[in-house]
């Protein structure tokens, strides 16, 4: 039986943490992501979890303590965002190559500059390219249950890799919502123990990791890495299969919103999804064919699946939550059009930078991307491909 | 029992030959010292950083090491070897596990003193069960001999050369050592590769034996970097100790105590001269950098004999 509670983000992801009771947890604080190593610094306390809690003196560390932890056989997690994330940046890439399936919660937040502690994926965006799965959420619902699946895509044999669990910092991590929490027992049992095969203090059998790899061997490891992120795709929804079956919640590669017969459509992630369902819905009401795709996975990328969602488009938007600094768009846009390369029949598509920094994204602002995307259908020109909305004096804004 | 080193030697070997290290290198010596020191029934966890000894030793698919391994990086050693403490204390307490691993950290100077200062900091504060063995080659030799806060006064680096306007490194050693036991170690020491290596293998033994974060730093002489022959390297240990430039030392609890001294200290020049590092030091016009170096040997024994009596 599911248990009806109010939870923010960040206490749903310690909440899983708890009812996992992950042997090691190396924390180092970071707003807005600092309440979730606190929350569980009080089960610690309180004997609710059995697990070694270590207070490292940096994120480097933690995730580096987390890396020899999981080596000598053990789950090991953490949870960061932003300067923390970016400090984590090398380490991110050996715990990867490693294959080492640490859990990293990370409530994402703007990188500086200048210095901003609110919402953007400017950070886990910078590390798409780290070797670490990526799961978003939309709401605290969303981030609970990614966060109970993670370890077991991580752990799965065919896939060994680190994944990294995203919520919207302080949208969703600090929101209190209605959520739907499972049984600590069933969790468990979903969750399952984690044996590794080979491990560093495996009494019987002592293991090396982390070689120098010369030319001769090194291309082979990485492209080993490279087939474990294909393999991710299986794994991933043979898991949200079973967690449907276990807990009744479907969840996919991403959520097709109103997609069925949608002309014009956004390509979104994380919590301003919601905000455009409302503008789909106000849209649908007066007949216009509008619909998105939430994208939850974003590492490995669903490249088929998205280009099949969108292939019967006119037009698409793809908001980017992050800046890439390409003068091209943002990262999201960047997978999203090289999906759709090769598809017979593709969408025209424009790529929209919002929301940096915590700046509000509005309803109204979503509808004026779908009078865009409508005009776009009509006229078969894009106008410019890459725009920012929002911005203080609206300059940005192309009709 | 009495250190035997015919004994010692006969132990099985767990730092195999055919690793890529030089001739006349010391961290290949330290890490098979350090792996004696072991009771031969313990196991290890040995964590390296990014080091000569990391890619000598461990080039796929071939290692040296006998007792499980571990290289993430350069700088996070510590770290790493926090994580994996904190995983063996996880798996004792869920019964999965017997209470015979040991769990060794190594690096060299720059690993330890520079880079990897912060991890190595902040494993010793938290009070973690290991013990930091740093092989002290004064320079960063893996990429080709450029100062660290280790290398010594008038060292020629590749980046602090000897030059018409330069006499070498203009700044002095960092004494990591004290700081180490700053942070409340209940065992620190400082040693070399000597005669009979009892005095390393009693360190060790001390130092990976006592309970919580303890730390042994090796002088650890580079032929590269140094510029010596290799035959030399147990004469440049020896002269090391027998000028005041490496005191052999422990500290216990916060207890100082000299393990040796010399019954005469011998010139510091004798230590300088085998080496080519220093070759500049002995040119007309440059003397005063040899008696500069004295002065700052004998300062630095001086305040460090105070400290153990």
């Amino acid at each position: 039986m599911s248990i009806k509670d109010r939870l923010s983000g960040n206490e749903a992801v310690a909440t899983a943490m708890r009812q996992i009771n992950p042997d090691v947890f190396a924390m180092f604080p970071i707003t807005p992501s600092t309440e979730i190593p606190q929350y569980f610094a009080q089960y610690v306390a309180d004997g609710r979890v059995d697990t070694e809690f270590i207070c490292v003196e940096s994120e480097h560390s933690s995730m580096s303590a987390c890396i020899g932890a999981e080596a000598a056989g053990c789950r090991a997690v953490t949870a960061t965002s932003s300067a923390g994330l970016s400090y984590m940046n090398e380490v991110l890439f050996c715990a990867a190559s490693l294959r080492l399936p640490v859990v990293l919660a990370v409530s994402c937040r703007a990188l500086t500059g200048p210095i901003n502690i609110n919402h953007d994926y400017s950070d886990s965006m910078a590390e798409r390219d780290s070797g670490f799965i990526q799961i978003y959420a939309e709401n605290n619902q969303e981030v609970y249950d990614n966060y109970l699946q993670a370890h077991r895509i991580g752990e799965h044999e065919g896939v060994r890799l680190p994944v990294m669990i995203c919520q919207d910092g302080f949208i969703t991590s600090h929101a209190l919502e209605n959520i739907e929490l499972e049984e600590d027992e069933a969790v468990k049992a979903f969750v399952g123990e984690y044996c590794p095969e080979n491990y560093l203090l495996k009494q019987e059998n002592p293991l090396a990791v982390g070689p120098y790899g010369t030319s001769p061997y090194y291309m082979e490891a990485r492209v080993a890495q490279a087939e474990a992120m294909k393999k991710a795709k299986e794994v991933i929804l043979e898991v949200a299969a079973d967690f449907e079956k276990n807990f009744g919640r479907h969840y996919g590669f991403f959520e097709e919103y109103r997609m069925e017969d949608a002309e014009i459509a956004l390509v979104i992630m994380g919590s301003s999804a919601g905000t455009a369902k409302a503008a789909v819905d106000e849209l649908r009401e007066q007949g216009v064919k509008a619909g998105l795709v939430k994208v939850r996975v974003f590492r490995p990328f669903p490249a088929e699946e998205l280009a099949k969602a969108l292939s019967g488009c006119s037009s698409v938007a793809v908001m980017d939550k992050s800046e890439g600094f390409s003068a091209h768009g943002g990262p999201l846009f960047a997978d999203t059009a090289a999906s759709l390369i090769n598809a017979p029949r593709r969408p025209l598509m424009i790529n929209i930078v919002y929301g940096l920094g915590g700046r509000d994204f509005t309803v109204s602002q979503a509808k004026r991307v779908f009078a865009r995307l409508e005009n776009i259908a009509r006229t078969k020109e894009t106008g410019p491909v890459y725009t920012h909305l929002g911005q203080r004096d609206d300059r940005e804004e192309v009709q | 029992m009495a250190y035997n080193l015919k004994e010692q030697m006969s132990k099985p070997e767990r730092f195999h030959p055919g690793h890529g290290l030089c001739a006349g290198c010391g961290a290949g010596i330290v890490s098979r010292a350090m792996l004696r020191a072991l009771d031969p029934e313990d196991r290890a966890v040995v964590c390296n950083a990014t080091s000569c000894l990391e890619v000598s030793s461990f080039q796929y698919p071939l290692t040296a090491w006998e007792d499980s391994y571990i290289h993430v990086a350069f700088e996070n050693t510590s770290a790493v070897a926090s994580g994996v403490e904190s995983a063996l204390r996880a798996m004792k307490k869920k019964g999965k596990i017997n209470d015979n691993f040991k769990i060794l950290a190594i690096g060299g100077d720059g690993g330890t003193y520079d880079i990897g200062f912060q991890s190595l900091s902040g494993a010793m504060e938290r009070g973690h069960d290991f013990t930091y063995f740093c092989y002290d080659n004064e320079a960063y030799m893996n990429t080709g001999t450029q100062r660290s806060s280790a290398t010594p006064p008038f060292a020629s680096a590749t980046t602090t050369p000897a030059g018409t306007q330069s006499v070498g490194k203009k700044e002095g050693k960092k004494d990591l050592t004290q700081i180490v036991v700053a942070h409340g170690s209940p065992y620190v020491a400082q040693t070399t590769l000597l005669g009979t290596f009892k005095d390393f293998h009693d360190k060790a033994r001390k130092a990976i034996y006592t309970e919580g974060p303890t730390f042994v730093n090796v002088l650890s002489p580079c032929p590269r970097g140094w510029q010596y022959s290799a035959e030399l390297l147990p004469e440049i240990c020896r002269l090391a100790v027998e000028t005041c430039v490496w005191p052999l030392y422990e500290v216990e609890e916060g207890e100082y105590r000299m393990t040796y001294i010399p019954k005469k200290k011998l010139p510091v020049e004798r230590f300088m001269e085998l080496q080519g590092r220093f070759a500049h030091c002995f040119k007309p016009g440059n003397e005063w950098t040899i008696e500069a170096a004295q002065k700052y040997v004998d300062e630095r024994w001086e305040a460090l004999l105070a400290k153990c009596r």
